[in-house]
């Protein structure tokens, strides 16, 4: 590999100052991960239609290019050909940052996330407080999308995904203080470090509802159906993002998907091993079995499962009530929450599961 | 060094900036996301000041949470921007008595600390292996677990309290029993009759 880069270039690297060989380096990370999102996003449009497709007996795209295959890139285009209206009566600054506002979110907590165990843009002690942070963030680009907007259906669009996500984050909250104390660290590679050895081994297990919890609030943030009254279309049009054309709705939808990846991958990590291979404990395939080796792949297949859910359960479930939402996040998931962390306590305390070296 | 200061500068303008901007701007919303922009800038300090539990808390606790409900509630009312300017006159000179003590209270704590111990040109290195929410958490469950287990039961109370205060039930207000409905089965609601099939005459 290192021969087939001539011998000028590497001196020429090596000549450069430290600080912008790191410059350069995390700049070719972050590019990576950036455009890596991206086109799984745009893949993920046309999995969401066929995958529905299919479960509605439909065929789904397969007019552009092999298999409908070039379906997301002929919508790219033709979003971004389309003209960009602003209403008369909006508030034009905020209305045209806000698509903005919910995207750089859901892009910029991809910085904590390893890929595989040496890749990761920044390996930060306080990862998980950081993706929470920022994923709690996103909420204003909806709201100040219907603020600004200045009409009443966006505006119910932004109350209602308000509410919500303020409900669920801390349902979500709670959650991931059940799988940092099971992990025993705030910092996203050793909570993996410490799931290692196999599915048995997986947060899964010994934090079952918690799981839940967290998987169905994700579904809850992410404005996706069966929770998806922002939007909401057969009641309030399109919810926050009606006045949106062209551009400013295709950031939009770029956002929602790049939150339902981000999403999926988190889940993927806190309680199903993230990068981890799950027959890691099968001794039996050999030392170096290709099974047992931990790598991007199963990070990735274990992403395009909960990508399959969210479009499982879209086709799945119908929309639910308000109220019954608020009652789902308020009312069940924060009393089993707390009570799991309990449970958990008590775990550590009598020593059994992945918290047991918390006693000490 | 050079280029610490220059990031500290530009960060303290920036929320000097956005703070007047809470303050003199003309629309609620826009003071709220000037609030916001605050937030993260002395977020930004703190993660200068490698204290990173700090800073990611306060974006998530103030800006995750407390300033949506706070957009939410300016939304909903109907502010009143004409009301509101004239109470900024009038209340200014109050303000500026208290802006003032309040300036004088932290040059005075500068200037008491500067005596004791050596003022930094910049903020000082934390050793290698430093994780500062480690560090917080030994502090806060030993040495002022006292403090904090009180200020736990404070906001337990006022969990309560803005609950029972809000709490109302609505007489006549029709509400499902969920468990009810999910519970039903066919057989509470039809009841099939058997019977001969009648003869037409």
């Amino acid at each position: 590999m290192m021969d087939l880069i001539p011998q000028f270039v590497i001196d020429l690297w090596s000549s450069l100052p430290p600080t912008i060989q790191y410059l350069t380096i995390v700049t070719w990370k972050i590019l990576f991960v950036m455009i890596g999102v991206i086109l799984v996003v745009a893949f993920s449009t046309y999995f969401e239609r066929k995958v529905i497709g299919s479960m509605q007996s439909r065929v789904g795209p397969n007019r552009v290019g092999p298999l409908g295959l070039g379906q997301p890139f002929a919508d790219v285009i033709k979003l971004l050909c389309k003209e960009v209206i602003i209403p008369a009566q909006s508030n034009r600054f905020l209305f045209i940052i806000a698509p903005l506002l919910s995207l750089t979110p859901a892009l910029a907590a991809w910085a904590v996330i390893p890929m595989n165990a040496t890749f990761v843009i920044a390996d930060i002690n306080a990862g998980l407080l950081y993706v929470l942070a920022l994923t709690s963030v996103g909420v204003y680009g909806v709201i100040l999308a219907g603020w600004a907007t200045n009409s009443k259906y966006a505006f119910l669009g932004a109350m209602r995904s308000a509410a919500q996500i303020v409900a669920y984050e801390i349902a979500m909250g709670f959650a991931l203080v059940g799988v940092l104390m099971a992990g025993g660290s705030l910092n996203i590679g050793d909570i993996i470090e410490a799931q290692s050895g196999g599915f048995s081994n997986w947060f899964l297990v010994p934090l079952f509802p918690l799981f839940l919890v967290y998987w169905i609030s994700g579904v809850a943030e992410t404005n996706r159906a069966p929770f998806d009254v922002a939007e909401g279309e057969s009641e309030i049009v399109a919810g926050y993002h009606v006045e949106y054309s062209g551009v400013a709705f295709a950031i939009f939808f770029l956002a929602e998907y790049a939150n339902m990846v981000l999403i999926s991958a988190l889940t993927a990590i806190f309680f199903f091993g993230g990068w981890a291979s799950p027959f890691e404990g099968w001794t039996f395939l050999g030392e170096d079995a290709l099974l047992r080796q931990g790598s991007f792949v199963w990070l990735f297949a274990k992403i395009c499962f909960f990508m399959y859910t969210f479009f499982w359960l879209r086709a799945t479930f119908p929309r639910y009530r308000y109220d019954q939402i608020m009652r789902l996040g308020w009312k069940v998931f924060i009393p089993v929450t707390i009570i799991w962390i309990a449970v958990e306590s008590v775990m550590a305390w009598m020593q059994v599961g992945p918290s047991s070296g918390l006693a000490g | 060094m050079i280029f610490e200061a220059i990031l500290f500068y530009m960060f303290a303008t920036v929320m000097i900036g956005a703070a007047l901007g809470v303050v003199f701007s003309r629309n609620p919303v826009h003071s709220v996301m000037f609030l916001v922009l605050t937030f993260f800038q002395s977020a930004c300090l703190w993660l200068m000041a490698e204290a990173e539990f700090l800073a990611i808390v306060l974006v998530l606790v103030y800006v995750g949470a407390v300033m949506v409900l706070f957009l939410f509630v300016i939304m909903m009312l109907e502010v009143n921007v004409e009301a509101v300017k004239r109470g900024l006159t009038r209340y200014a000179p109050l303000a500026i008595a208290f802006a003032l003590v309040l300036v004088v209270e932290l040059i005075q704590l500068i200037w008491l600390r500067s005596q004791d111990i050596q003022v930094w040109s910049s903020f000082i290195p934390n050793p290698e292996g430093y994780n500062n929410t480690e560090a917080l958490g030994a502090v806060l469950y030993t040495e002022h677990v006292y403090a904090f287990e009180i200020a736990a039961v404070i906001l337990l109370l006022a969990i309560v309290a803005a609950i029972t205060l809000t709490m109302r039930k609505r007489p006549g207000l029709k509400v499902q029993n969920i468990s009810k409905q999910v519970a039903v089965r066919a057989k509470d609601r039809i009841r099939i009759v058997k019977m001969d099939a009648e003869k037409k005459s």
